[in-house]
């Protein structure tokens, strides 16, 4: 973050934002729909884990449910960081933001702190209901493989990670796209590979330890540092003004 | 001192705009070629042009939404480019053609966050001055999406007053706007210019700029003409006298033949002429006498006004013709 930002101007923008969410039905619709499927099929496939089940199929299970989870920080802001540019444009309120003395840097914080707080509240709220229902509904077994600290380290680390890499996915496409629907299917899209490593490590592939939890965080870490200074690069006023 | 575009700005009174060969390309087509012109502090500067013709290229430069190609500027007192971006947009406000207003926030709500945007101590009391200046207080809380295209127009004006700006940029503020409405965003034109704003209008309605403008500039990706409206009809329209008699003159030759001051004439109708003179004072007295003496009975002797049309059809139908060659 440059020194000269202005966190006055990042909150205007990102206060906007809440606003918009807030009457907009369409918004609140896409954040709901997801977590509550996820949530759902996390819970369910959870609780219907047997006891007498072998570890390593316990393992499974228990990774699957975790893969569930994260899959509510990559989708939940997709669709909205898809709106922020390119939805301005088609409604004719880039251009009046642009000329006041909003910077890139703080026009684009202001649209991805916008998308990453609810996300995270939403996330982390649901991994509270999901570990609470665990803790118990679940079978001591179950409990006792879902209460892991690497497992939970990655769950907590992870989380604002995947949303990052999903926010400057959805930023990016929403500052080259012409349309928002198309901007919002790409970005969607775009969103799922950061769960993949995590699904590595959910699955065994990748051993599951406090060590390499904290790797992985730190090179998805070094994945959104390099996406956010691509994202920076490619939000082009002058593109963006005159529709070139 | 004297600048580019002929202004007078008196020493320690910088002016609001100074442009020297301002150019835009965008590929092979030049949007914006070698502009340079002078606006002083204060002054409602009409930019008048036809459809495409860069006015809002040239807003967007201004405004430092897009980079010229080549020249340079003064905004407001700072130099043109990246550096001076956030400073200039500081001490300026912008309104586009169209508001661009979020719908579904109240009125209050858009200029909070414009108000934010511009880092602006006490907000509230500046929203609440803005409101009023564009007679829109008792609306603060409806939703933008429930307003007029006119209302909607006050709310971006009021937007662009927040601030406080030392330049404000009207790019078209009329557009698609009714008689009422027209005449609505015309009174708050007004109003700013009492208080002294500098405005740099972008319009294609000639009698918008005539009413509301100290100077104008026609242009058409090149400046073709800057000037108050008089002075350029002066410029390029010959003086003319338009005279009326009762009865058609049996040998007009004759009678205005004989006044030194006619350089050329041609008749207008069964009884009206047209009259190219050196002098519009000196040439009406002696047509009048010239007339009494060959017997005619006169009717009206009076200047051949031009509008600002007239005006600018004549240089855009210059365009028209170069273009043709």
């Amino acid at each position: 973050m440059k020194p000269n930002m202005s966190m006055a101007r990042v909150r205007a923008i990102a206060r906007k934002e809440f606003r918009d969410y807030r009457r907009n039905r369409f918004v609140v619709f896409t954040m709901a729909v997801a977590p509550v499927v996820f949530v759902t099929w996390a819970l369910i496939s959870i609780l219907a884990i047997a006891a007498a089940e072998p570890s390593s199929a316990l393992d499974t299970s228990v990774g699957l449910t975790m893969l569930f989870l994260l899959l509510v920080p990559a989708t939940v802001p997709a669709t909205i960081s898809a709106y922020s540019v390119v939805g301005e444009r088609e409604q004719g309120t880039l251009e009046p933001v642009l000329t006041t003395p909003v910077t890139n840097g703080e026009f684009l914080v202001g649209k991805a702190l916008a998308a990453l707080v609810p996300t995270l509240a939403i996330s982390y709220a649901i991994f509270g209901l999901v570990l609470a229902c665990v803790e118990l509904f679940a079978h001591p077994a179950v409990s006792s493989a879902v209460f892991r600290a690497p497992l939970l380290l990655a769950l907590a680390l992870f989380t604002p990670l995947i949303a990052g890499w999903s926010i400057l996915v959805g930023i990016a496409v929403s500052a080259r796209s012409r349309d928002v629907r198309v901007a919002q299917q790409i970005a969607t899209l775009a969103s799922f590979p950061a769960v993949g490593v995590t699904a590595l490590m959910s699955f065994g592939v990748i051993p599951q330890s406090l060590a390499v939890a904290l790797g992985l965080a730190a090179g998805l870490l070094l994945i959104d540092s390099l996406g956010w200074r691509v994202v920076s690069a490619m939000f082009d006023r002058e593109r963006l003004v005159t529709r070139s | 001192m004297s600048t580019a575009a002929g202004v007078e700005v008196s020493a320690g009174n910088s002016p609001a705009l100074e442009i020297e060969n301002l150019t835009k390309r965008f590929g092979d087509r030049t949007a914006v070629d070698n502009l340079s012109l002078c606006v002083a502090k204060g002054e409602v500067f009409g930019f008048l042009g036809p459809n495409g013709a860069g006015k809002t290229t040239t807003v967007r430069m201004l405004g430092t939404l897009i980079a010229p190609s080549s020249g340079s500027a003064t905004v407001a007192g700072l130099a043109l480019g990246p550096a001076n971006g956030v400073e200039i947009r500081q001490r300026i406000s912008v309104m586009p053609e169209s508001p661009g207003l979020y719908l579904r926030l109240s009125v209050a709500e858009n200029l909070e966050c414009f108000a934010g945007l511009y880092g602006l101590a006490d907000p509230s009391s500046r929203i609440q001055r803005a409101l009023e200046a564009v007679n829109m207080a008792g609306r603060a809380k409806d939703t933008c999406g429930t307003l007029s295209k006119g209302l909607r127009q006050r709310v971006g004006l009021a937007r662009a007053l927040l601030n406080d700006p030392e330049v404000v940029f009207l790019d078209e503020p009329t557009s698609g706007l009714d008689p009422v409405a027209t005449h609505e965003v015309h009174e708050l034109i007004d109003e700013l210019r009492k208080r002294g704003v500098t405005i740099f209008l972008t319009t294609h309605r000639l009698e918008e700029a005539e009413r509301l403008c100290d100077r104008v500039a026609i242009f058409s990706t090149t400046l073709r003409s800057v000037g108050r409206p008089d002075e350029l009809r002066d410029r390029l329209f010959k003086k003319q006298l338009l005279v009326e008699t009762v009865a058609r003159l049996a040998a007009p030759e004759a009678v205005f033949g004989s006044v030194a001051s006619v350089e050329s004439w041609s008749a207008e109708g069964s009884s009206s002429y047209l009259l190219s003179v050196t002098d519009t004072k000196t040439a009406a007295p002696e047509v009048a006498r010239a007339l009494v003496g060959a017997g005619a009975d006169i009717l009206s002797i009076a200047e051949a006004r031009h509008s600002l049309e007239d005006v600018y059809m004549e240089l855009v139908d210059q365009d028209v013709e170069v273009s043709h060659r």
